[in-house]
């Protein structure tokens, strides 16, 4: 009934006839997305810039050069390129370099997490109401509706602007974002899985309804659902940085890209190098995760 | 079509209810006394008591959501706890200086979007297929209120061709389409088309290679219409799905202006939002937020009953 154009219309698509796909393939439906995958060079490289940068936000602590919390106004705005600020110092003076790197920990962390709890939560939700049908399947998805009803960077900095500052907050707000999307798709991809005969035949044989959910539903939905979900998370990483922009999310002085580029604002016309730098990073980890999806998708997508 | 049209508004309606039930308990789920912003901290319990009763804080859940719900209805959305003015005041202002702003960047992210789009659509798989791809991939990624910042340090501290920040030269009240204020609206309209401009190109490419894969293309071209011919059924076949896009857009680019009206202190909704939010100023939040909210729920009806009457192909159960 509403209209099927939003953002993600496309990406929804793609997870319903995946799950046609599913049926139609017996074997290795998954085998052949994963050998489609590792043949796309975009996917491929993608793929390799989320790894290090994953791999750096873990192994930051050892990696860095110098301490990311020691401040120095000797050293304040150090342009690029300066003995020991290989790429600057900030506006107190700390290491730009160290504190991008340590930044990754809780940028990855923020835009990440909140789409791997709605992931959960969604698809239990709409996997529970696309299953039941009914009356329940209604008062479920029309309570959806309207936090659908919501511009999804509207609803989260409504409710971080309610609940206050602070990274746990922030992490609700986007979470509860994330659900309604998740749930829509997990919902219509499970009463797609309902009507076939698999499922009759189960429920003739005598199994009841967690069996066959657990059995049937959950191994044919879980994984459309999912990759629809990794393209939730290049919007969820924006959207995270930028509630820690606004200054809802993460506070000072924790590193953090978002964070970073609000409190650089001030350099834009000393040391716009510098003050630009967090926002490069948030932008190639944007780009590789929506790269990284819309190459799934096309590798799910049967017809080619 | 009237009884679709009914259908289509009853539906809404509910819909409606919830949002502003949601928006309701925002200032709920908030932590800390309402009131902590404007209280004195040696206030009495007199005071405390006096004040509570004035914005309602007193009554039962269920009494202040009714009441508050009348009240929006007739167009009161309540008193700014920060300013002491009613909030329909402020917020409409704002909402006027939003919606042009967002308007604008719409109209510009809708040209250079169905104009990539249709380039791309037409010459699949060449280069400039590819090239307006990656556009609309870049569109769709960059954390705009970064674009906003470079843009800036372009435009306003390089070449210095832009003003940064504001909506017009110090001093002057109100707006005026005149060049003097226009130039302010250049970098945020900017900044904020290339979200649209990205969507818009992804879906008009994608109408567009549909429509050309279509047996009548075939059947136009074996009649001998001109290349302009085809043209022209392409774009009036594109041209619904594609606007109802644009129209959704809108909506979200109001909902999301907050980052980039704080970049570009621009004086409209997001800038009342963000001083709302740190100045804990509740009913402020409550009623840009509800008005913002009940905006997009209409644009989408609008939306969807112009998209019904402009495709009768369109058939909606």
């Amino acid at each position: 009934m509403t209209s099927a154009l939003t953002l993600d219309a496309k990406a929804q698509q793609a997870a319903v006839e995946a799950v046609q796909a599913t049926f139609e393939r017996s074997t290795g439906f998954w085998t052949g997305v994963l050998r489609k995958l590792v043949r796309d060079p975009v996917a491929i490289v993608a793929g390799s810039v989320i790894l290090l940068l994953i791999l750096m936000a873990v192994f930051a602590p050892w990696l860095v050069p110098s301490d990311p919390y020691k401040t120095s106004m000797i050293n304040r705005l150090k342009p690029i390129g300066t003995e020991g600020f290989p790429l600057g110092a900030d506006e107190l003076g700390r290491d730009m370099l160290s504190r991008l790197m340590v930044g990754a920990r809780l940028s990855l962390f923020m835009g990440i997490t909140p789409v791997l709890i709605a992931f959960v939560i969604g698809s239990a939700i709409g996997i529970l109401a696309g299953y039941a049908g009914g009356w329940l399947n209604t008062i479920v998805m029309r309570t959806i509706d309207v936090l659908y009803a919501f511009p999804s960077v509207l609803l989260a900095i409504a409710l971080s602007g309610a609940l206050g500052a602070g990274i746990g907050n922030a992490l609700l707000s986007l979470t509860i974002v994330f659900i309604p999307p998740i749930a829509r798709v997990a919902e219509s991809v499970t009463t797609q899985v309902r009507g076939r005969d698999f499922v009759e035949a189960a429920r003739a044989s005598g199994a009841n309804g967690f069996t066959i959910v657990r059995v049937h539903v959950l191994g044919n939905v879980l994984g459309p659902i999912f990759v629809y979900a990794t393209s939730l998370i290049a919007v969820s990483m924006i959207l995270a940085s930028g509630l820690s922009f606004l200054g809802l999310g993460v506070r000072p002085p924790e590193p953090e890209w978002g964070l970073m580029l609000n409190t650089l604002r001030t350099a834009i016309y000393s040391q716009p190098w510098i003050a630009a730098l967090p926002g490069v990073m948030i932008f190639i980890t944007s780009i590789s995760f929506n790269l990284l999806s819309d190459s799934l998708r096309s590798a799910m997508d049967v017809k080619n | 079509m009237i009884l679709y049209l009914l259908r289509r508004v009853l539906y809404t309606l509910p819909i409606m209810l919830g949002v502003a039930f949601l928006c309701f308990l925002l200032v709920h789920i908030s932590p800390g006394d309402p009131l902590v912003s404007i209280l004195p901290p040696d206030a009495s319990a007199e005071l405390q008591q006096q004040l509570m009763a004035l914005y309602g804080f007193d009554r039962s859940y269920i009494e202040q959501f009714v009441s508050w719900i009348w009240r929006a209805v007739q167009g009161d959305l309540g008193t700014s706890i920060a300013s002491g003015r009613p909030v329909a005041e402020e917020v409409f202002r704002a909402v006027g200086n939003t919606l042009m702003l967002a308007g604008v960047a719409t109209l510009i992210g809708f040209f250079f979007g169905s104009l990539f789009g249709f380039v791309a659509g037409y010459f699949r798989d060449s280069w400039v297929d590819r090239a307006a791809s990656a556009l609309s991939v870049l569109g769709v990624s960059v954390p705009h209120y970064w674009l906003g910042m470079v843009l800036v340090i372009i435009f306003s501290s390089w070449l210095m061709i832009l003003p940064a920040t504001g909506a017009g030269p110090a001093g002057s009240g109100s707006w005026a389409w005149d060049w003097e204020h226009m130039q302010y609206l250049i970098l945020p309209a900017v900044t904020m088309s290339v979200i649209p401009m990205g969507i818009i190109a992804r879906t008009v490419r994608a109408l567009v290679a549909d429509i050309l894969a279509q047996e009548f293309v075939v059947g136009l071209k074996a009649k001998g219409m001109t290349d302009f011919g085809i043209f022209l059924h392409v774009v009036k076949n594109a041209a619904p799905t594609a606007l109802a896009v644009m129209g959704l857009q809108l909506g979200y680019l109001l909902g999301g202006s907050i980052l980039i009206e704080t970049v570009f202190s621009w004086p409209g909704t997001g800038f009342l939002l963000n001083s709302a939010i740190f100045q804990r100023d509740l009913p402020l939040l409550q009623g840009t937020i509800l008005v913002l909210a009940m905006f997009f729920v209409l644009l989408n009806l609008v939306v969807d009953v112009l998209q019904t009457t402009l495709d009768p192909r369109i058939q909606r159960s």
